[in-house]
C-alpha cells in the first residue's frame, strides 16, 4: 500500500533534479562543453582577481 | 644582497617562495622555514579520506624540492618574532626551533630584512572537548595523515555494514566559530558516493551538521546564483544536493562536546541536543599557531602584533562596526603589518577585520557563525601579490606595489561529489568577490556572471585537473610560472 509523503519535513522542500537533468551531469558530450566553459569562466575569475 | 625569510609552506607560503626564488633568488637570500617536511594538496585530502588516494599522491617532499632552488628549506616551527631586533641584535630576527630529526627541539634566530607570515592555522581541536582523532571521538581529513585514519575507520564502517549493521555518519563543523565547511561538504558527499558504490548506502543514516545559518553560507554569508531563469540562493542548490541523496542536515550547531558515539551540540534557540554516531568528521576551528612578538627591549607586544585569536593584524581596518556598516574596503589590500613595513602576513594567518557571514549568537550567547574561509585560490592570489611587491621594494620601491584584497579577488571550489571519470561529479562553485561588495553590486554584492555553481562530471575532470597541475606546479617542474594560481 502507498504511503502519503509526509510535508512539512526537512526534505519536502528543496528542488530535485529530474532524470533529464541528472541524466546531462553525466552526459559525456554535454559535460565536455561545461568543462570549456567552466575552465573559461575560472581563466576570466583569476584574471580578474591579481591586481 | 637582502634576506628574504618565509614564515610556512602551505599554499600561501609555498607561492611566495617559488616566485621570490625565481625573481630574487640568484642575488638575494630566500629562507623558508616550515615545521612540515611535506608539501600537502589539502583540497585532494578529502580522496584520502574515502580510500581513492594514497598520502604519496598528495603531498611531497619540500626538502627535495627546495634543492633545486637557490632557496634554502629549514625544518622548524617559528616560536617569536623581533621585529625591532633585541638588546643583542640590530637586526629583526624570527626565533624558530627545529623539527627535524637530529636537530628537533634546536632553536635557532633567523635575522631578516623582510618577513612574510605563511603559518597556516593551528587545528584547534581543544576548543572543543573530545573533537579530534588525536584526543577525541572524531576523525579529520585536515591533513594527510588525518585522511588515511578517517578512511581506515571508514573501511571499519563498511565492511560493519557489509555484516548487517546500520551506522551513522555524522559529517559538518566541531564548533560554533569554524570554517572551512567546504571540505566537510566535499566528505559528506565523498562518503555518500563511496556508499553507494559498496552497495550499503541503504545501512547508512547519514548527517549534516554546521555552524552555517543556512546551508550554503561557508562563510561567505552565502551567494547568490543564477539558475533555471531565476536567481536563486546558495542554500536552495546546497538543500537540493542534500536531499538528493537522502541525507538530513543540522546547521546553527555549535558543538560543544563530543563523547564516544554522541555529539552534543547548542543551537541558536538555546536549546541543547545530542546526536548519536558511529563514524563523525567534524572539522576544527582554526586559530593562529602561537606566535610571539618582542620588541627591542624584549617586552611582550603580541597584542600589538597580533588579534587576540593569534591571526597577524595587517593593513585592514580593525575598527569594530555593525554588521550593516562593514564594507569591502575594511579588508587588507596589500598585508603589510601597520607597523612594521617589512613584514607581511597572508593566507590564513592574517587577521580578517571582521566575519563575512552575518554575525550570530544563540539565545545563550554562544558565537554560532562561521569565520571567513581564506584557503585555496584566495592564498595563492595573496601570496603571489605580496611576493611581487617585496620583489619590487628589495628593487628600491618604498611601498607594496600591488593588492589583492579579498573584496577584489574570486575564488572557485571544486567540491567533490564522487570520483569517478565517467560517472563521478562536482559542484563546481566561482564567485566573484569573495567579500560582497554592496557598494559595487548593489543587489547581490556580486558580479553575476562570475558568481556560479553547477553539478557535473565536468567539475570531477576540473578537480582532478586542478589536483594535478597545481601539485606540478608546486614541484617547480618546467614551465610552471606559466600555470595560473
Amino acid at each position: 500500500m502507498a504511503v502519503n509523503k509526509e510535508p512539512y519535513q526537512q526534505a519536502y522542500y528543496p528542488p530535485n533534479p529530474t532524470g533529464f537533468t541528472r541524466y546531462m551531469r553525466t552526459s559525456f558530450l554535454w559535460q565536455i562543453i561545461r568543462f570549456f566553459v567552466i575552465n573559461y569562466k575560472m581563466l576570466k575569475l583569476m584574471s580578474k582577481s591579481h591586481h | 644582497m637582502s634576506k628574504i625569510v618565509i614564515l610556512g609552506a602551505g599554499i600561501s607560503g609555498h607561492t611566495a617562495a617559488r616566485y621570490l626564488n625565481k625573481w630574487l633568488g640568484k642575488k638575494h637570500e630566500i629562507v623558508v622555514v616550515s615545521p612540515n617536511a611535506k608539501w600537502n594538496w589539502i583540497p585532494s585530502n578529502i580522496w584520502v579520506g574515502v580510500g581513492e588516494m594514497t598520502e604519496d599522491e598528495v603531498t611531497f617532499d619540500l626538502a627535495e624540492v627546495y634543492k633545486k632552488t637557490n632557496a634554502t628549506f629549514l625544518q622548524a616551527k617559528a616560536l617569536s618574532i623581533n621585529p625591532e631586533g633585541s638588546s643583542d641584535s640590530e637586526r629583526p630576527f624570527v626565533t624558530v626551533e627545529y623539527t627535524i630529526e637530529g636537530k628537533a627541539g634546536q632553536t635557532e634566530n633567523i635575522d631578516y630584512d623582510y618577513l612574510i607570515n605563511a603559518t597556516g592555522p593551528k587545528l584547534n581541536f581543544g576548543a572543543t572537548e573530545g573533537l579530534g582523532p588525536e584526543h577525541g571521538h572524531t576523525v579529520s581529513v585536515c591533513t594527510a595523515q588525518h585522511a588515511l585514519e578517517a578512511n581506515e575507520k571508514l573501511q571499519e564502517n563498511i565492511t560493519a555494514m557489509k555484516a548487517g549493521e546500520q551506522r551513522t555518519f555524522v559529517v559538518g563543523t566541531g564548533h560554533g566559530m569554524c570554517t572551512c565547511q567546504g571540505a566537510a561538504f566535499e566528505y559528506i558527499y565523498n562518503i555518500d558516493h563511496t556508499l553507494r558504490e559498496e552497495g550499503v548506502r541503504d545501512k547508512a543514516n547519514i548527517v549534516w551538521i554546521s555552524n552555517e545559518y543556512e546551508l550554503g553560507d561557508f562563510g561567505m554569508g552565502g551567494v547568490h546564483i543564477e539558475r533555471g531563469g531565476y536567481i536563486t540562493n546558495g542554500k536552495t542548490f546546497a538543500e537540493s544536493m542534500m536531499v538528493e541523496r537522502g541525507i538530513k542536515w543540522v546547521t546553527r550547531a555549535h558543538v560543544n562536546k563530543v563523547e564516544a558515539g554522541k555529539i552534543h551540540y547548542e543551537t541558536m534557540d538555546g536549546a541543547q541536543n545530542e546526536q548519536e554516531f558511529d563514524f563523525s568528521m567534524l572539522i576544527p576551528p582554526f586559530a593562529g599557531v602561537g606566535l610571539k612578538a618582542f620588541d627591542k627591549s624584549g617586552e611582550d607586544i603580541t597584542g600589538d602584533v597580533f588579534a587576540p585569536n593569534g591571526f597577524m593584524k595587517v593593513d585592514a581596518d580593525y575598527t569594530p562596526r555593525p554588521y550593516a556598516e562593514w564594507g569591502a574596503k575594511d579588508w587588507p589590500r596589500t598585508y603589510q603589518t601597520p607597523k612594521y613595513k617589512n613584514v607581511f602576513a597572508v593566507g590564513i594567518a592574517f587577521a580578517p577585520p571582521h566575519l563575512i557571514s552575518k554575525p550570530m549568537q544563540s539565545a545563550n550567547g554562544t558565537p554560532i557563525n562561521p569565520t571567513p574561509p581564506r584557503t585555496g585560490m584566495p592564498s595563492a592570489a595573496m601570496a603571489k601579490a605580496v611576493a611581487m611587491s617585496v620583489r619590487d621594494m628589495v628593487n628600491g620601491s618604498e611601498k607594496p606595489t600591488h593588492t589583492a584584497s579579498m573584496a577584489e579577488m574570486g575564488a572557485a571550489c571544486v567540491a567533490s561529489t564522487g570520483a569517478h571519470h565517467f560517472n563521478g561529479t562536482a559542484a563546481t562553485m566561482t564567485v566573484f568577490p569573495v567579500v560582497p561588495d554592496f557598494e559595487k553590486y548593489p543587489e547581490y554584492g556580486r558580479d553575476m556572471e562570475l558568481t556560479t555553481g553547477e553539478v557535473g562530471l565536468a567539475g570531477h575532470w576540473m578537480k582532478n585537473l586542478l589536483h594535478h597541475t597545481f601539485i606540478y606546479q608546486a614541484k617547480m617542474k618546467f614551465g610552471w610560472s606559466i600555470l595560473p594560481d
